[in-house]
């Protein structure tokens, strides 16, 4: 027990990638045996998270279950671990979507070990970034999340694959270059990459330029702003922010659904996290500044990714583009805190970022279950045009009632874990945004009109003849797969407090 | 009686290689197990000297030094330090898995390896001397057998125009190294070829910098600085498979080490006054290699110059002239021997089957040769910078030294990064991934065990590198302090 105490982040962490591991032990012709065995392996982590999230203590200053042991020491890196209220639930949604992602994946028949495997993978790199407490480390895991999508588009995905897969990865790396470049420059500057280290070093950065003796020849305020801008950029791809998303109604059209599920559902939480974690706190300067900005492109995002999404006429780019619209909230709650934390309105912040970070959770359920369902249609239909789809309520009176229920929950319906979040980052985000956030929620009619949009042209209308005789309606292991999703999304929609609690009290501390 | 390990390291391989001679040239299985033997007892002992050099001691260490021309102070003087450890065991893993990739050749195999080994034998002895004159001796062993062995066994079409054209550059390069060198040996009066009475010569500093030049550049050809960079893409490509995984693997770390044993270490005050030159030329490397490796067509063409950008890396680490460069540049010389190596080893196992090294003609090879086509991703991760990976533990301190020195410099080179990626993952979607052509359908074979067990080799190493950073790094920051210590940087 104590064992697991002490090491339970790295169990969680590194379970995944060694289960994958012994994945390629078995034949890949026996395609069963390979699901089963992936599938039980991405349990593991999530048993372990599950574990974690009753016995992390909401309310106590700093990071729990830190651990640190040596990696580079040669240039003051560590492996250092630990989480607080805001990366629990992203581990959570983190290891609870993964098995459902594979469970629908049950589908695919190529290279199945392959596939599997590298899913794995990816898990593990996508906790790494939650869990990181050193800026190394986090980069190391930030980029290890971003080969195997590359290959799981690029392999298992539908027609303009080798495209979508290639924007998304040179994209992505063009933002970690400055990713890259700026971690460089901070562990430069203060000598380690320790986050805990930094961040009470950095401020202080301000005041002196030889505090660390080293022979910089920029001045530490313009290594500062370099810095600044180079995260936002790195951040501002990943989540994404308009106008740096158009790598993803590609990346995400073209993924098989279990890819896509994890793209939207997990990947794109990076960047928020990314501005949560290590911009918002390393520079309030100047995130404060230039925060009207954010505001500003998040109520764009909001505003265009609705109208985006309201003219789709595929199905699979019309949930992509919701992305962006719902990962505006995010970014507007994050952009509202950076301009009012630590002030007189600090309360609103508080609220918007709560907001934002229960979004990120909602928005995690909604998309997956959202691109679990296109999927569960793709597999029967063969197309994702909404004009060739139509009148399929009769066929799948189930799927037609987790559709509708998925996409209330999408469009904040009240009851639904939507409402929650979307409310809170609103009601923080007025006093301190208020023209930014009214463009929000007239955007928020757009939302709606999309929405239905979509489940009209699946579930209603006139039938198309062609589709009588097939087998349209969701299978017993597709709802297995969605229903913790629809469960979480009533749950956190009529009793926010089990989630909401372990968010607030960690943002109070930090941003009030 | 210490056993003198390193001895036996660099003249094994010559040993072998002469007794090979007196083969039978028929008995080709006889040939290749002996080869194979020497390139085990190399390896090993590589191993050994790496795993057991004490950091806490530091300094050099299995040092032998014997008296060899004393009228002329040339000495025969070897050590290992935390520099040169790591390019020890570089070369013996080169060796060990370019034998075994070589295992198919069948065209006159006594005298292919007999060149190799004379080969190996020149490099190790570089990479351990301590003595001026013995540098130089042992550095034209390195190359004269590079001649022969690309001019028979290379590739037709270009063999003789890229084997000259190599030897050529690197013995006009050696010969300006050579004029720089015996400058310093007169200047100095010590009267000795020891590296240490020359580094305490206490040249001048209008001495030191009009001389850096001579050997810095002198050297740095066979390292593949720009603008004296283009006999290495040819020389790569003409190449035998097993040649041009010592050329690109080991051979170019000889002349970026000889460029710092003998320019940085011997004339600090040089590499400080054209450090900024060095600077500019090795950006060029790392950018311009890029682009030009990523508008080749011949598969074997985009890793000779994906290396011309990789040695890059290693010059301005040099160049910085700080602790975290220089132990960058020490890193990246071990974790790119590697990976071109790997890198080369896929090559000529596609070259070998398909018969054609054009991107457009090649296609869908990982299902015919999934270990292969795993192999080369993996080297692919390594050379765009991964983590994971050695290349990020090797790229990563340089960045680090550039900022430190030359801001501009880091932000312009690691745009390489992305141009790296984009040129890598091409190359791999177009010659692994996609459909096999109908004219190689069915004519692939699959690789043999040698085959497979090269690969794993190469492989695990970058991979154990990347995750476990502390088996290399302090063992090469520790010579970084040495150069550090008579440069006098930070």
């Amino acid at each position: 027990m104590a064992f697991l105490q002490a090491h339970l982040l790295t169990l969680i962490l590194f379970s995944p990638v060694a289960g994958g591991v012994l994945l390629l032990l078995i034949p890949r012709e026996r395609l069963q045996a390979i699901r089963w065995a992936a599938l039980f392996v991405s349990l593991i982590p999530f048993g372990l998270a599950l574990w974690l999230w009753f016995t992390y203590q909401p309310g106590v200053e700093g990071y729990q279950f830190v651990e640190q042991a040596i990696w580079y020491e040669a240039i003051s890196s560590s492996y250092h671990l630990g989480v607080d209220g805001i990366s629990v639930p992203m581990v959570m949604l983190t290891t609870l979507l993964t098995p459902l992602a594979i469970l629908i994946s049950w589908s695919i028949e190529d290279n199945v070990r392959s596939y599997m495997t590298l899913f794995l993978l990816l898990e593990t790199g996508m906790l790494g970034v939650f869990m990181s407490l050193d800026l190394l480390i986090f980069f190391v895991f930030w980029e290890i999340g971003l080969i195997p999508m590359y290959f799981l588009i690029n392999q298992w995905g539908s027609g303009n694959r080798e495209y979508a897969s290639f924007k998304f990865l040179i994209y992505t790396m063009a933002g970690s270059l400055g990713l890259l470049l700026a971690i460089q420059m901070i562990g430069v500057a203060s000598g380690t990459f320790d986050l805990i280290a930094i961040t009470e070093k950095w401020s202080a950065l301000n005041q002196s330029l030889t505090l660390f003796g080293l022979p910089i020849t920029l001045a530490i305020g313009t290594v500062k702003k370099i810095a600044f801008w180079a995260f936002v950029v790195a951040f501002a791809i990943k989540v994404p922010i308009w106008p740096f998303h158009t790598w993803l109604p590609d990346a995400h059209t073209e993924a098989p659904t279990a890819g896509s599920m994890i793209l939207a559902g997990v990947l794109l939480k990076l960047g928020a996290y990314g501005f949560l974690r290590l911009v918002l706190p390393l520079y309030p300067v100047e995130a404060k500044y230039f925060a009207g900005v954010l505001g500003f492109l998040a109520a764009l995002a909001i505003v265009l990714g609705a109208f985006a999404s309201w003219g789709q006429d595929d199905f699979k780019r019309l949930v992509a583009y919701s992305s962006v619209n719902h990962m505006g909230f995010v970014v507007l709650g994050i952009a509202a805190a950076a301009f009012a934390q630590g002030t007189m309105q600090a309360d609103d912040a508080v609220i918007a970022i709560n907001g934002a970070v229960l979004q990120m959770f909602n928005h995690g359920l909604s998309a997956a279950g959202m691109f679990l369902l296109v999927g569960v249609i793709y597999d029967r239909a063969h197309t994702r045009d909404l004009n060739e789809l139509g009148g399929l309520f009769p066929l799948a009176p189930i799927y037609g009632g987790i559709l509708i229920f998925t996409a209330m929950a999408s469009l904040g319906l009240p009851g639904l874990n939507g409402f929650v979040s979307e409310f809170l980052v609103v009601r923080g985000s007025w006093p301190i945004f208020t023209l930014y956030t009214a463009a929000s929620m007239l955007g928020l009619l757009i939302t709606g009109a999309y929405i239905l949009k979509g489940i009209a042209k699946v579930l209603q209308g006139p039938l198309n003849e062609k589709w009588l005789g097939h087998k349209m309606e969701i299978n017993r292991r597709e709802i297995i797969a969605i229903a913790p999703l629809m469960f979480l999304m009533l749950l956190i929609g009529v009793w926010p407090a089990w989630i909401l609690n372990i968010i607030n009290q960690t943002v109070k501390l930090l941003f009030g | 009686m210490e056993v003198p390990i390193l001895s036996i390291v660099v003249f094994t391989p010559i040993l072998f290689g002469v007794v090979l001679f007196f083969f039978p040239a028929e008995r080709h299985r006889e040939i290749r197990i002996f080869a194979l033997a020497g390139a085990t007892i190399a390896l090993i002992l590589s191993l050994w000297a790496y795993f057991t050099y004490d950091q806490a001691i530091g300094g050099y260490q299995l040092v032998e030094r014997y008296s060899w021309v004393p009228r002329l102070g040339i000495s025969y003087h070897v050590g290992v330090d935390g520099m040169n450890a790591p390019l020890v065991l570089l070369t013996g893993i080169v060796m060990f898995t370019g034998v075994l990739i070589s295992w198919g050749i069948d065209d006159r195999p006594r005298e292919f390896f007999g060149f190799l080994f004379i080969l190996a034998t020149g490099v190790f002895g570089v990479f351990v001397s301590l003595d001026l004159f013995q540098l130089f001796f042992f550095y034209e062993i390195a190359v004269f057998p590079m001649y022969l062995l690309i001019a028979i066994w290379g590739w037709k079409v270009t063999r003789e125009y890229a084997a000259m054209k190599l030897t050529l550059y690197l013995f006009v390069g050696s010969v300006i190294a050579i004029v720089g060198g015996l400058a310093m040996y007169f200047a100095s009066g010590a009267h000795s070829f020891s590296l240490f009475a020359l580094e305490g010569a206490g040249f001048s500093v209008d001495f030191q910098r009009f001389w850096f030049p001579f050997v810095f550049f002198g050297f740095a050809v066979l390292g593949g600085i720009f603008p004296v960079h283009n006999w290495s893409p040819d020389g790569h490509v003409a190449a035998p498979t097993a040649v041009s995984m010592f050329h690109a693997g080991v051979l170019m770390k000889v002349g970026a080490f000889a460029a710092l044993r003998v320019g940085i270490m011997l004339l600090p005050e040089g590499a400080r006054f054209w450090a900024p030159l060095v600077l500019g030329l090795a950006t060029v490397n790392v950018v311009y290699g890029a682009f030009i490796a990523s508008i080749q067509t011949d598969f074997k063409y985009v890793i000779g110059f994906s290396s011309v950008s990789h040695m890059g890396l290693v010059i301005l680490g040099f160049a910085t002239l700080n602790l975290n460069g220089i132990t960058g540049a020490g890193i990246q010389m071990f974790s790119h021997g590697v990976m071109t190596a790997l890198f080369f080893a896929v090559v000529g196992m596609v070259y070998d089957r398909a018969h054609t090294r054009e991107i457009p003609k090649l296609g869908g090879f990982i299902k015919v040769m999934p270990l292969v086509g795993i192999a080369f991703i993996i080297g692919g991760l390594v050379s765009m910078g991964m983590p994971g990976f050695s290349g990020f533990v090797a790229e990563f301190p340089i960045f680090m030294g550039l900022w430190q020195s030359q801001p501009i410099v880091a932000i312009i080179a690691a745009f390489s990064i992305v141009i790296t990626a984009g040129y890598i993952m091409r190359v791999i979607g177009r010659v692994f991934f996609g459909e096999m052509p109908e004219e190689l359908k069915g004519h692939i074979t699959p690789i043999n065990t040698f085959d497979k067990i090269a690969l794993v080799i190469l492989s695990g190493i970058l991979l154990l590198v990347g995750v476990y950073p502390t088996i290399i790094a302090p063992l090469v920051e520790s010579g970084a302090q040495v150069v550090l210590a008579l440069v006098g940087g930070a």
